[in-house]
């Protein structure tokens, strides 16, 4: 039996040719280690390479121990986040080729515990969360009053939809300056959210955020730097939302 | 006291010292020479100056009170614990308290011709 | 085990790169702010000596009137310009004025709050800080 070629594929789309990049990964187990060590891997990519793609490949290939949290692979669900090349960013979202650099360094997010290699402790972000009531308040409820539903235009929707898009993924709250310093901070995350329930229509729980947020660590040590919305990878901008925010405080929103 | 009472200070200090350092320096650049301005003759008129003295008893309390407050908010986030954080507030209280004192007693005895 | 927080530190509020024009406009309005007060209450201090008469102010301006400490004031008008112009940037900011509109991000997700009109303002801020200090040496050193 003659053997056939295998038919070229005719494509008019340019083929990558296959690079090869540094990954510094730094590792960290506090179980047996004293500090971070950064171990080096030659990882080939593709144009479409993310560094997810690049870190998994470390593992199945070169060393099976590093330790990453990852679930969606698109941005959806916030568990990849770490610093890459010292800038807080989504390993899933972030390509190779983008970051135009031979060597890509990969850390654990700062401002939260280490738990192992690339992977943190999320719990005080979401107990921050949690404080600022991320929920509807009202004394009423659906089924009790008489319209059945609350009502809400599309104009009351565009209020606040954008604050409703943050996927917990925490890369504000490490790219933060008070959250670098200041271990009470309620943090951009939080704040971001509680603008979110304060400008929905349908809460009722405005006075009470505000009097949790109204503390020496709460939404006055937010300075406006802004490296919280530089770093969102969903366009949620906590810094918009804590300055509306501070408005409420401050007399100049009702 | 609530922070953001502390804070509305903060702002309304800020733009209360803007407006009347700028009297202050534009006092030392435009009424004369700057080195003439600061010969000890005409300082010292410009203490007596009543509402001159009461301009810069204002810039005083207004810069302490914005300056040891700002102090504040950074060394409240370098470190925090109730003891500490007490340590700082009242620290800055005192501090600002001792300007305010140290400057007033320059402003009052000069201005009163006693020196 | 003593769990490491991990937190950035100083280092990290200190640091005024990786994050853009108002991250450094951040770090120099603390670095203004902090040798603003220093200034302060060393200003305080200096101009008590007009208590002790004549010779002792006279003293006083001989070891301030320098040509060091005509650059140092330099140094302070230039703080004080940036500091006073960045200020009102940040009170506006605070205020919600110039933060932008909430709508529905869409790709890129282009933060509003990290708009053209506040970078201006704080080129504006460093620009004036800048002529402000020239127009301090001529008016220190001109004489």
């Amino acid at each position: 039996m003659s053997k056939t070629a295998i038919a070229e594929e005719q494509s008019s789309t340019e083929v990558s040719s296959s690079k090869i990049v540094t990954l510094r990964i730094a590792k960290f187990n506090p179980e047996h280690d004293s500090g971070q060590q950064y171990v080096d891997f030659k990882v080939p990519y593709e144009r479409w390479t993310t560094v997810l793609d690049a870190i998994l490949d470390v593992k199945k290939h070169l060393d099976h121990s590093v330790a990453v949290r990852y679930s969606c692979r698109q941005a959806s669900c916030g568990s990849c986040g770490m610093k890459i090349n010292g800038r807080p960013k989504l390993a899933c979202f972030t390509k190779i080729s983008e970051l135009n650099s031979d060597v890509v360094t990969v850390e654990p997010m700062s401002n939260y515990p280490i738990v192992r290699d690339l992977v943190v402790e999320m719990d005080k972000m979401f107990a921050n969360h949690k404080k600022m009531q991320p929920y509807v308040i009202r004394e009423d409820s659906e089924i009790t009053t008489p319209t059945k539903e609350f009502n809400q235009t599309p104009e009351q929707l565009e209020e606040y939809i954008q604050f409703a898009n943050c996927i917990k993924c925490g890369l504000c709250n490490s790219a933060c300056p008070t959250m670098a310093m200041d271990s009470s901070f309620l943090g951009p995350q939080a704040l971001g959210q509680a603008y979110r329930y304060v400008a929905d229509n349908r809460d009722k729980g405005k006075n009470s955020r505000l009097k949790i947020i109204d503390d020496s660590h709460g939404i006055w040590r937010c300075h406006f730097a802004g490296s919280c919305s530089q770093v969102c990878p969903k366009g949620v901008d906590p810094a918009m939302g804590i300055q509306l925010l501070r408005g409420y405080l401050l007399g100049f929103r009702k | 006291m609530r922070e953001s009472t502390i804070m509305k200070i903060h702002y309304g200090t800020a733009l209360g010292a803007v407006v009347l350092v700028a009297v202050h320096v534009l006092f030392r650049v435009t009424m004369m020479n700057y080195e003439d301005s600061l010969a000890y003759e005409n300082v010292l008129a410009n203490y007596k100056f009543l509402p001159y003295a009461i301009m810069l008893e204002l810039i005083l309390v207004l810069i302490s009170v914005h300056g040891f407050n700002g102090l504040r908010v950074i060394l409240l986030e370098l470190k925090q614990g109730r003891t500490y954080e007490k340590a700082v507030t009242y620290g800055c209280i005192a501090a600002m308290a001792g300007l305010i004192a140290y400057g007033s007693r320059t402003i009052l005895i000069t201005s009163m011709g006693i020196t | 085990m003593k769990r490491n927080e991990n937190r950035e530190g100083i280092k990290g509020m200190a640091n005024p790169g990786r994050y853009g024009i108002e991250r450094f406009a951040y770090w120099l309005m603390r670095l203004t702010g902090l040798g603003l007060l220093a200034f302060f209450v060393g200003h305080i201090y200096e101009t008590s000596k007009i208590l002790n008469g004549k010779t002792a102010w006279e003293n006083m301006l001989a070891s301030t009137s320098t040509t060091e400490g005509h650059v140092f004031l330099t140094l302070v008008i230039g703080m004080c310009v940036y500091h006073t112009a960045n200020g009102i940037r940040l009170m506006l900011g605070h205020s919600g004025y110039g933060v932008g509109k909430p709508a529905r991000p869409d790709y890129p997700y282009t933060p509003a709050s990290q708009n053209n009109m506040h970078k201006l303002c704080i080129y504006a801020s460093i620009g004036l800080a800048a002529l402000a200090m020239m127009y301090g040496i001529s008016v220190l050193f001109g004489e």
